[in-house]
């Protein structure tokens, strides 16, 4: 799937000369920008998995974004990703008892956790402000960045000192259609990386494995499907959720203290920008499964990424949009929906004099471009997914009401 | 069955007093944290909470609070979450101060027109979240929060582009201020005559009479209508609804609309009453704090208005925190212990009277 999408990007930078949308950089902050989406949909389906409902996936990446900026700037940046899982696990923990001890409504107390986080977050960051050792009431100081590295030969990687020839990158320079920009991709993804992002990218797989192929991936998966026949099979259906909903929030805290110490050097007010609620969006898009949560997160942080890049870039997206919208309308009239067909006709037709008059998009509609994104590819995606059967029941032991 | 009365009205009550001892201890914590006394704290916040100009700011603040609480428990009791009113409510706001200030009508026409455009707008925004709900079974936590995030680059996108006026001397971008006959009379005159004196710093926005029409409405519509008992019907077991009856896409649209109609009302008491005008000081986190007090009023008209009043209170009495060296965030902590606690408080409440009421009933059986 990756070679179509590189193959289409390619023909829209040839047509638009748009040439961001395939540059070293794009692909580089693409992937960049897809690890927290990534690790958010990861705690989201740890817990979903296990039949807990988690909203609260953006306050507990708010926390980690805080405990990272908080614990880095104490004790470095290693330590920061430590405090910033510990600081997720708290409001995991927070989230975990009230829904499966207490049996509060899981998107409810999900909700709260979200208003919880954000004005704790912004509390201590006032106390810190005040008593002298932060910079502003919203803003830690600067945390030392952890070190980058890449592939060996192909991308210039480092190690023990020799520095590698970086092919990739002098591929990519030569211009020619469609093997330079699949050289340009791969430099991105491959090239100067952060340690913690292929630790990220390699907690896909790890997850698989661990949901699919250990036995407690499969007590934690049966609590999510049929927790009554698993409490009598013998399983701990309350700890296993009670598992499920603290991964899952140590992965979040994971994904804030990635955008506070990674993705940047400091912690912000506002940081995490929704990056909780994409992740769960690309966990539904992924139908609940590592692999298509991987594509989601990835197509969601190629969205972010453009926004920050380039705006002509994402002009240059128009086409495709008008291109998806004249082929839904063509198979709408196909199935004789006249009145869908028309209005995804129009659309098209809206979109087409968009880029036609702007030659570029103004910058606050840019920002928009990745929730927009996750709207448009959630309407396309929703109808055939299938969640765990005993998502977001509470549960109580001997199967209770 | 007297006794069972009774216990039922002390468990009520018995939520709402956890939660508040709960949020007080936490909070106390949190200012012990900081080395500093909660006792005084608390005085002090009760002290300057009390005088007339911290009452009416209260007021003024629950005044929104409330409208948009109402929004969002019109969808809890259909089961729905709309989580998307604090972008229903900013272009509610936007639009209509634009709008608003394009022509005059005669007084009281204009401000109906200019809350009937919020109204439209509020909704439109919402039904973007019901299509996607109805048509492609998108869910609306999701898409509300999305659909938040993009009312607001497109708000700035509008503000600064195409709705602005510049005001000289200032960074500021603000819509044009609207005529007086767009402006909702204040009510301090009435409030004069029945004794309570003029303060600085502002009076008590005429929308509060708009806020307790919503609230008896609301109360009136859920309890009293067919089509209330058929949204709580919805929202308690959707399967009896549809048995009985209820169009369930058609219910989901209805509510998210309505929801979104009366959001877009909730970004007017500012506009109407205090600026006249959308700018870049608008607040926001409105509606986030609505969905607490939707939470911690249990959906309940009543119950909103005084969780509404309460968060009020509490954030502008910790605006004197600073006096004492403490910082006024704390109301933070407090409100949010206080959500916390009561929806599990909430929650553990029902389930001891299901215990009592099943005992009770097999109590019957005994006979």
């Amino acid at each position: 799937m990756l070679t179509f999408v590189v193959f289409a990007l390619s023909i829209l930078r040839l047509v638009t000369g748009a040439s961001d949308l395939t540059s070293i950089g794009t692909a580089s902050s693409a992937l960049l920008l897809s690890v927290p989406i990534v690790l958010a949909a990861l705690g989201g389906l740890f817990s979903e998995r296990a039949g807990v409902v988690n909203i609260g996936l953006e306050g507990m990446m708010i926390l980690g974004a805080w405990g990272g900026g908080f614990f880095g700037v104490k004790y470095g940046p290693w330590a920061g990703l430590v405090g910033s899982i510990f600081c997720g696990l708290f409001g995991a923990a927070i989230h975990a008892l009230a829904t499966i001890t207490f049996g509060v409504d899981h998107v409810v107390s999900g909700v709260a956790i979200n208003i919880i986080a954000a004005g704790l977050a912004r509390y201590l960051s006032t106390i810190l402000y005040k008593g002298g050792s932060w910079l502003g009431p919203s803003q830690s100081p600067d945390v030392k960045s952890i070190s980058l590295n890449g592939l060996p030969v192909l991308s210039g990687g480092e190690f023990f000192g020799w520095r590698s020839p970086d092919l990739l990158s002098k591929l990519g320079s030569k211009n020619w259609f469609l093997i330079s920009d699949f050289a340009n991709v791969l430099r991105g993804l491959t090239g100067d990386l952060s340690y913690i992002t292929v630790l990220a990218i390699a907690l896909v797989p790890i997850s698989y494995f661990i949901l699919w192929r250990t036995s407690f991936g499969l007590r934690l998966r049966s609590a999510g499907e049929a927790p009554v026949a698993a409490e009598s099979l013998g399983v701990n259906v309350y700890a296993m959720k009670y598992a499920g909903v603290l991964i899952s929030g140590a992965l979040a805290g994971l994904g804030g203290g990635f955008l506070a110490l990674v993705a940047s050097n400091h912690y912000q007010e506002n940081q995490t920008g929704g990056r909780g609620f994409i992740g769960l969006a690309a966990m539904l898009f992924g139908n609940w499964r590592p692999g298509g949560l991987l594509a989601g997160a990835g197509l969601f942080g190629f969205a972010d990424a453009l926004q920050l890049r380039d705006a002509s870039a994402i002009h240059a997206l128009l086409i495709l949009i008008v291109l998806a919208l004249l082929y839904v309308s063509f198979r709408d009239f196909r199935r004789s929906r006249r009145i869908v067909g028309s209005m995804n006709l129009a659309f098209a037709a809206f979109f087409t004099w968009f880029y036609m008059t702007y030659s570029e998009l103004p910058g606050q509609l840019v920002t928009m471009t990745p929730y927009l994104a996750t709207l448009i590819v959630l309407s396309m995606a929703s109808q055939k997914l299938r969640a765990p059967a005993a998502d977001g029941i509470p549960y109580r032991r001997g199967g209770l009401k | 069955m007297k006794r069972l009365l009774t216990s039922r009205i002390s468990l009520a009550l018995a939520a709402p007093v956890f939660a508040a001892i709960f949020g007080l201890g936490v909070s106390s914590l949190a200012v012990l944290a900081t080395k500093k006394s909660p006792w005084d704290a608390f005085s002090l916040m009760w002290k300057y909470g009390i005088e007339s100009a911290s009452l009416m700011a209260a007021v003024n603040l629950a005044t929104a609070y409330f409208i948009a609480a109402v929004a969002i428990a019109l969808t809890f009791r259909a089961g729905l979450f709309n989580i998307g009113v604090e972008g229903q409510l900013r272009l509610g706001a936007l639009v209509s101060a634009y709008f608003g200030a394009m022509f005059t009508l005669p007084p009281v026409l204009h401000v109906m027109a200019i809350m009937l455009i919020a109204m439209l707008v509020g909704g439109s925004w919402a039904a973007i979240a019901a299509y996607m709900k109805v048509k492609r079974g998108v869910s609306e936590v999701i898409s509300t929060i999305m659909l938040n995030s993009i009312s607001g680059g497109l708000a700035a996108y509008l503000l600064s582009k195409h709705f602005t006026v510049r005001v000289p001397g200032s960074n500021d971008l603000s819509t044009k201020i609207l005529p007086k006959s767009g402006q909702f009379p204040d009510l301090m005159p009435m409030l004069n005559k029945i004794g309570i004196k003029n303060q600085p710093g502002g009076g008590v926005y005429g929308m509060l009479f708009i806020a307790i029409a919503l609230g008896i409405g609301f109360w009136f519509l859920t309890n009293r209508t067919r089509f209330g008992f058929e949204l709580r019907a919805s929202g308690a077991n959707p399967m009896a609804a549809r048995v009985s009856g209820v169009n369930a896409k058609k219910m989901t649209v209805i509510a998210l609309v309505g929801s979104g109609a009366i959001a877009g009302l909730a970004g007017l008491p500012t506009v109407l009453g205090d600026t006249h005008a959308y700018n870049l000081g608008f607040r926001s986190g409105i509606g986030f704090s609505a969905i607490a007090i939707a939470l911690l009023g249990r959906n309940s008209a009543v119950g909103m208005a005084i969780s509404a009043l309460l968060f009020g209170f509490l954030e502008v009495a910790s605006q004197t925190l600073d006096l004492i060296n403490i910082a006024p965030e704390t109301y933070i902590i407090m409100q949010g212990s206080i959500l916390l606690s009561a929806v599990v408080a909430y929650e553990v409440v029902r389930r001891f009277q299901l215990t009592l009421h099943s005992e009770a009933l097999a109590k019957v059986g005994d006979k």
